[in-house]
């Protein structure tokens, strides 16, 4: 589930399609305005919610009263440390490996791009309940504290973000010359460490921050393995708030949809940026 | 240089991956595989795989099957048509970014705050339910809810309809402009060369799509627990309530039930990748 990214403009169809063209343009504009208000209609009326909570006018008192309520800073602290120490330790599993595989293991490839599709195979549903009953009793009992459980499910989140995060690192690979890099790096007697760190990491800075949006984006907000691993983060915060409040959810609704889009607007951006220069 | 390495030296590269997803994507899925087979009181049976004929699991089964193939067909349709649009249908340049910049949005904006938002908009008192209201018409008394097959296909569609537009646009820009000014040439009409060229070139990407589309939503455990608290029958809450569940408590079923949602989430997934390599063939 990849985004894609710029806009390739057509050129103008030769003057033969004139008259079709017009019937064309016509029913993509109804599509387009159809689809749209669809998608339009949920947040604008979120957003009129969001701004009623003060009787007979229209405010922002909703959103002053989510950020002051006890519950959601440290949730939203506790989750953007997970999904920073997520990305961190994705990171240094996944570029290795997509390097090593390039440079040595051309045909371990279609395994390892396997197991990355893993996460799209096994729901979040069903991961938690094999972590649980895994690391949920001895030998390997992990689940017992609440900060042993979030070293878990920071493992967890890592884990789901490698199909992203794969993908993202291969594609800045295939966009170098790992082999000259490599061989010119070990010539002059760097060491596999240096050359991740040194040569390797800083060529594919801009092509894993997509993948590290992407996934700040989906483990910020999660949900279904947080609840059931009884963490504290801004998931089940949130689900607890539609429970409990009136106002501040549509607020919260609306922030999460805010960081969504800043994260998707980041990664647009970045790759327009490297598709211009 | 140095000497080259010994051919298992190279196994050292790749081991902290696989021992990472042994550890936590493989070995879970292995347990609850293996669980699946346990009795209430221990030893190997296929009780827990008979009991998902029962009507419980079959109805939550069926209700999960109906909502996925009814967001995969509309999501396809529309997210297929709205590709088109930006595309090929001659819109303004921007709304072509703008679109994809959404639905990248979109499609990760599932769960709770989505819940929320539909609640806010098409719930017992939200904005949209008001609104209809105030014209007369009261949409709860007519049958609708929010908390139902079609109040939860409505919402799913909202991450639906985006995944098939980002999957869609690079398989219509992969159509090539030759074979249309050859079909013109000729003299097929636009209509003639949709059904005999662009439509059956298509194809396989637009059913692999629908198929992971099936799957996207299958697999959706967040955003129908928040619209439902829980209490809807459908398989991926049906997991949950058989295995942490108070009322309902049948681990072993609950992993059966989630093995059933991992072999069709799997073979979804195998369908559309084989389906999606076919189509590179000619749009690659």
């Amino acid at each position: 589930m990849t985004i894609s990214a710029a806009p390739l403009p057509r050129a103008a169809e030769p003057p033969a399609a004139e008259a079709p063209a017009k019937g064309n343009r016509f029913s993509s504009w109804m599509i387009f305005l159809v689809v749209g208000i669809y998608f339009l209609l949920p947040l604008a009326a979120t957003f009129y919610w969001s701004l009623r909570a003060e009787k007979g006018k229209l405010g922002f008192e909703a959103y002053r009263r989510l950020f002051s309520d006890t519950g959601f800073l440290p949730a939203f602290s506790e989750s953007i440390v997970n999904a920073v120490a997520a990305i961190t330790l994705s990171l240094l599993i996944i570029v290795p490996t997509a390097y090593w595989v390039r440079l040595r293991m051309p045909k371990l490839r279609p395994v390892v791009e396997f197991i990355t599709l893993l996460p799209f195979v096994i729901p979040a549903v069903v991961l938690v309940f094999g972590i649980i009953r895994l690391y949920g009793r001895p030998p390997l009992l992990l689940t017992a504290t609440y900060d042993s459980s979030r070293v878990l499910l920071v493992c967890v989140y890592a884990a789901l973000s490698f199909p992203y995060m794969f993908r993202s690192v291969d594609n800045g690979l295939r966009a170098m010359d790992v082999r000259s890099l490599t061989e010119a790096a070990l010539s002059l007697g760097a060491n596999w460490v240096t050359i991740l760190r040194d040569v390797i990491f800083p060529n594919l800075r801009v092509a894993v921050l997509s993948g590290a949006l992407l996934t700040f984006a989906i483990v910020i907000g999660e949900f279904t393995i947080a609840l059931f691993m009884a963490q504290h983060t801004l998931g089940p915060y949130m689900a607890n708030l539609t429970r409990s409040k009136v106002y501040e959810p549509s607020a919260m609704a609306i922030v999460a949809f805010a960081i969504t889009w800043a994260a998707m607007g980041m990664i647009a951006y970045i790759s327009r940026e490297r598709k211009h220069r | 240089m140095r000497p080259p390495r010994l051919h298992l030296g190279n196994w050292f590269g790749v081991l902290p991956f696989f021992v990472f997803s042994s550890l936590f994507l493989i070995g879970p899925t292995l347990i609850l595989a293996y669980r699946s087979f346990e009795g209430l009181e221990g030893g190997l049976t296929l009780d827990n795989y008979r009991q998902l004929a029962s009507p419980g699991v079959i109805s939550a089964y069926g209700m999960s099957i109906r909502i996925s193939l009814t967001t995969a067909i509309l999501g396809g349709l529309f997210g297929f048509l709205l590709a088109w649009a930006v595309s090929l249908g001659r819109l303004p340049g921007p709304l072509r970014s703008t679109t994809t910049t959404f639905s990248g949005v979109a499609s990760n904006f599932a769960g709770v705050p989505l819940a929320a938002a539909f609640i806010f908009t098409l719930g017992r008192v939200g904005v949209v339910t008001r609104l209809v209201e105030s014209f007369g018409f009261d949409p709860y008394e007519s049958g609708f809810s929010l908390y139902s097959f079609t109040g939860l296909s409505l919402v799913y569609l909202f991450f639906q309809i985006p995944l098939m537009v980002l999957v869609m646009l690079p398989a219509l820009d992969g159509l090539k402009r030759d074979w249309r000014e050859a079909a013109e040439n000729l003299g097929a009409t636009p209509g003639q060369y949709w059904r005999h060229v662009a439509l059956p070139v298509l194809m396989p990407s637009i059913l692999g799509t629908m198929i992971l589309l099936f799957g996207n939503s299958f697999g959706a455990h967040a955003t129908a627990y928040a619209l439902t608290g829980g209490m809807f029958n459908l398989a991926t809450l049906l997991i949950g309530q058989q295995i942490s569940g108070d009322v309902l408590h049948n681990p072993g079923l609950g992993y059966a039930v989630a093995m059933g949602m991992v072999i069709i989430m799997a073979l979804s997934i195998l369908i559309y990748s084989i389906l999606q390599r076919r189509s590179e063939r000619w749009l690659g």
